[in-house]
């Protein structure tokens, strides 16, 4: 009797202590910083969604959304350092500036910026995704399905992470189709609906029989659904805005980090990083193949993003020539992440300049 | 019985107590919306116009804001007391931003107190250059000026986009579309340490005073007020009404010019892409709220600033999106153009005689 009330207390106690650590972890605040609305269905979105996996792990969250690049931001960035949120997600580019700056007067809060490449303290990471892997599997598909051997690419900014889509993307269905050839519209916007579909009608006109896309709204697959080609989702599953023209997506998954990160600040376990994650990791997925696709194809990308993942095959594999014909990697050679991370050339087989 | 009656001339009193009608009837408003939300009225109101501007930074804060929007109104309201419409303030703002901006470059990791007034400069004339050009098409092509100011706004936002993506972007920044950051010398000093608040609001204060002048103890001011209530009656009177036009363009592109001068070297740095939340268009509803009379366009300033700042603390405390703040801009000037019913018509009690 005396031991089992012992056994019984020492248990109970070490209940509560887990108990108690375990509240004490679970009042981290983490917050968000969105450059569009939520309810964008792309970037925004998808970032949402991984700001609800932290909160279906147990954390409280807070979001601001619609936050402008321009002196906005860093006021937006000090009032959430200053209300107790302990890590602080600033999900665009133009926060790099900032989110450095305001890191340096709270060396408290931890923060995460995405996309971007400076850590000036020690209390700021980066973080992106690899999707030209996910592009690798879009062009496979494209190359493969198109009629007219013309595919259409509505871009963005011409900066390397949108270039190194372009070439991922043409390397890939150039590698089932040789006789293709990508044509690019720039848009100079992220988010847009009206010039991106714009955009999309442009190449359509030339001829384009897929679409593929690297704006965030789905403009582009409606318009696509409209003149019966195909089309590719952006960021998150579009396949319900145009379930005809949508052949599969790729889909930004950055829940899994959010939790992981959050979870770091809890344990203090927290340290500077840059994050760099593909299809291994899950931050890139690819949604459900549509049936439309031969079954062939269909087991031929399972297979491609199998080997993605594990890293069999990598999207940059020479040898790769850029549009003069020189060459940029050299055959049995894949490009680092160095190149990669400036990758200010078209390769091969894409139409027309970059402008600069 | 109530009758509606026309006013024999629109009452002044009325005049100037309409923005503050259309202020209230937009906090009125405001709470009912917050309400239907499913918010609690006072709290959301409280949240979005007290709790900003509640301590030192905060209130830095707004006058950080406000100082953009009163300089580009001040500038409006030269245009639109003398009946020219210049919608392209924001392309005014961008252009000046993006000449001041490359004379910054060219001064990159120099130091030198002449430094800062030549980058001044240098955005006031951007900004005058950019007016120029639907000031000088309506005056001797008969051009609209909303169309073409209007029109110009997106041009300057795509030589921008161009000139930070290309030939301008940080030779060490990866291809991101972004310059160098400003040295310091070609930064505007703060007046504060820890706050953003910097010497640009001397300049829109300065703009307040020489338009307060201009306006009220000029030949010039009184040519533009008669002009605005009469083309006719000027034209009848000899004003030139061509250089009058080109003149009041050049002023507003100047003002504009210099707010874009105070977002790059004040806050932000650098030129980037986004350099101006819309402040170019927002400042038309400071202008008019206003009433185009300088000191009504420093309290304008402060009301539309506190509804940037408040959206994002209501969303921060309260998860309101943080788009109502646009929505209160716009409650602000509908109801202030619906209140003006008030001043050309008269409410008249008249009792039921027999």
């Amino acid at each position: 009797m005396h031991k089992f009330f012992i056994r019984s207390f020492v248990s109970s106690l070490v209940l509560l202590f887990t108990f108690t650590v375990a509240a004490i972890a679970k009042d981290v605040k983490a917050a968000f910083v969105y450059i569009g609305p939520t309810g964008d269905h792309g970037w925004t979105y998808q970032h949402d969604v991984g700001r609800k996996a932290v909160e279906a792990a147990g954390f409280k969250t807070t979001y601001v959304e619609g936050v402008p690049e321009s002196a906005d931001a860093e006021r937006v960035l000090r009032q959430l350092a200053n209300s107790g949120h302990d890590v602080i997600f600033t999900t665009s580019f133009g926060y790099m500036n900032p989110t450095n700056k305001v890191a340096k007067e709270f060396p408290n809060v931890k923060f995460e910026h995405a996309t971007g490449y400076k850590r000036e303290h020690p209390n700021v990471s980066t973080y992106a995704a690899r999707f030209y892997e996910g592009r690798t599997i879009l062009g496979t598909i494209a190359g493969t399905m198109t009629k007219s051997n013309v595919i259409g690419y509505v871009a963005s900014f011409p900066i390397p992470e949108v270039i190194r889509g372009i070439n991922s993307f043409t390397l890939a269905a150039q590698k089932v189709n040789p006789n293709i050839k990508t044509k690019i519209v720039w848009a100079f916007t992220w988010y847009d609906p009206g010039k991106e579909a714009e955009a999309a009608k442009a190449l359509i006109d030339q001829g384009a029989d897929v679409i593929a896309q690297h704006t965030d709204s789905t403009a582009i697959v409606q318009m696509a659904e409209k003149a019966g080609v195909y089309a590719f989702g952006q960021a998150s599953d579009m396949d319900k805005f145009a379930p005809k023209a949508v052949l599969t997506s790729v889909e930004n998954n950055w829940g899994p980090y959010y939790v992981d990160r959050v979870k770091a600040v809890a344990n203090g376990t927290w340290n500077q990083k840059d994050t760099w994650h593909g299809i291994g990791d899950g931050m890139v997925v690819i949604s459900d193949l549509d049936s439309q696709m031969p079954a062939d194809l269909r087991s031929k990308v399972k297979k491609l993003q199998a080997d993605l993942a594990s890293g069999k095959v990598h999207s940059f594999t020479g040898p790769i020539y850029d549009q003069k014909g020189n060459l940029m990697v050299a055959e049995g050679k894949t490009a680092d992440d160095g190149m990669l991370a400036g990758m200010m050339t078209y390769v091969k087989g894409v139409e027309g300049d970059i402008p600069k | 019985m109530i009758k509606i009656v026309k006013r024999d001339q629109p009452s002044r009193a009325i005049f100037f107590f309409t923005p503050v009608l259309a202020i209230f009837l937009t906090l009125v408003a405001g709470g009912l919306i917050f309400f239907i939300l499913g918010f609690k009225p006072f709290e959301a109101l409280k949240f979005f116009f007290i709790v900003p501007i509640a301590d030192k930074y905060g209130f830095s804060e707004l006058l950080l804001k406000a100082t953009p929007l009163c300089l580009i109104a001040i500038g409006l309201s030269f245009c639109f007391k003398s009946n020219n419409w210049n919608i392209g303030a924001e392309g005014q703002l961008t252009f000046g931003a993006i000449v001041s901006g490359g004379v910054a470059l060219l001064f990159y990791e120099q130091e030198g107190f002449y430094i800062l007034p030549i980058v001044i400069l240098a955005g006031a004339i951007g900004g005058m250059l950019y007016a120029s050009i639907p000031a000088i098409l309506k005056t001797y092509f008969n051009t609209n000026e909303i169309l073409v100011s209007l029109m110009l706004v997106y041009v300057s936002k795509l030589i921008l986009d161009y000139l930070v993506v290309g030939p301008w972007s940080n030779p060490e920044g990866f291809n991101f579309p972004e310059t160098r950051q400003f040295s310091d010398s070609a930064k505007l000093p703060l007046l504060f340490e820890g706050l953003r608040i910097h010497a640009g609001i001397f300049l829109a204060l300065t703009a307040v005073v020489i338009s307060w002048f201009v306006f009220y103890k000029t030949y010039l001011g009184f040519q533009m007020k008669v002009s605005g209530f009469s083309l006719k009656t000027a034209k009848y009177a000899g004003y030139k009404g061509k250089k009058m036009i080109i003149l009041v363009f050049l002023i507003s592109g100047a003002c504009a010019g210099l707010a874009g001068v105070g977002e790059i070297t004040g806050p932000i740095g650098q030129l980037h892409r986004e350099i101006s939340p819309d402040y170019g268009f927002t400042a038309i509803i400071v202008a008019f709220l206003g009433r185009l009379h300088p000191v009504g366009i420093i309290f304008a300033s402060l009301v539309v600033a506190i509804t940037y700042l408040g959206a994002e603390t209501a969303q921060i405390f309260m998860q309101i999106p943080k788009y109502t703040g646009q929505v209160f801009q716009g409650m602000i000037l509908f109801f202030l153009l619906a209140s003006d019913y008030l001043l050309f018509f008269k409410f008249k009690f008249i009792g039921s005689k027999k």
